[in-house]
């Protein structure tokens, strides 16, 4: 049972960290804020989502659980909000958004 | 006042919470991690998400300066009364063990009233700090 757990926990954990990995190598390699923000975004849902599932099938008892929880709960609320208020200040900031340029064609 | 429906409900919603959390840092600081700084800290940045979100005149109404700068004071007041009154109690200057019957008893008591003093005193020093800062920008007085 124990051996169950710790390998569920422990797969859900390395796939939350692989989600970190993408999303800060989208954070660095994306053209421009929003998608930037997309890559940042999935970092914060996904992989704190994943990681904190993890950490709870190893919590030792109920508080810890409750607490693991809360966590989610408030980044699910928190990181949406900070991603809508970066965006919409480059947006009010006169930032256009990236577009593919064919007839250029410069690498982003 | 701007349109930004989606900042100003998630901020009325997290507000509350902050709130919570740094009295919780606060009072179970003897228990656990966190103290007065840390709370003082954390209640004020409940504060300054108000007045981002929603403006720094509102915030100034929520928070007018005579209540920062009383707190401000009556924060120092509490901690250095504490050390104080240990002193006439016969211990020395914050020495807790004197301010109770049982020496363990008075400790619990002074380092909440010291802590609370803190919080208090951290929590008004950074709300003005922010005031300040903030209200050197021009563009941030129009908006308003």
């Amino acid at each position: 049972m124990s051996l169950i757990l710790d390998t569920l926990s422990w797969a859900l954990m390395l796939g939350g960290a692989g989600f970190v990995l993408i999303g800060t190598l989208g954070l660095l390699r994306l053209p421009d804020v929003f998608t930037r923000l997309h890559g940042a975004g999935m970092t914060d849902t996904m992989g704190a989502g994943l990681l904190v599932l993890g950490m709870l099938l190893q919590a030792p008892d109920w508080l810890v659980m409750v607490k693991l929880v809360l966590i989610v709960v408030f980044l699910a609320f928190t990181s949406p909000m900070t991603s809508h208020a970066l965006a919409r200040a480059a947006i009010l900031d006169g930032i256009k958004p990236w577009l593919r340029q064919a007839d250029k064609g410069d690498a982003p | 006042m701007r349109e930004k429906p989606i900042l100003r409900v998630g901020t009325k919603f997290l507000i509350p919470f902050i709130l919570m959390f740094a009295l919780y840092v606060q009072f179970h600081g003897d228990f656990g991690p966190g103290g007065g700084f840390q709370a003082g800290v954390i209640f004020a940045s409940a504060f300054i998400l108000y007045a981002i979100v929603f403006g720094i005149a509102h915030a100034r109404r929520a928070l007018p300066a005579g209540i920062r700068r009383l707190l401000l004071s009556l924060g120092v007041l509490i901690y250095a009364g504490t050390g104080v009154l240990a002193l006439a109690e016969g211990g020395r200057f914050l020495d807790y063990s004197s301010l109770a019957a049982q020496p363990v008893l008075g400790q619990h008591v002074g380092i909440f009233l010291v802590e609370f003093g803190v919080g208090m005193t951290v929590f008004a020093a950074m709300t003005t700090i922010f005031f300040v800062f903030a209200s050197r920008d021009p563009s941030a007085r129009e908006q308003d």
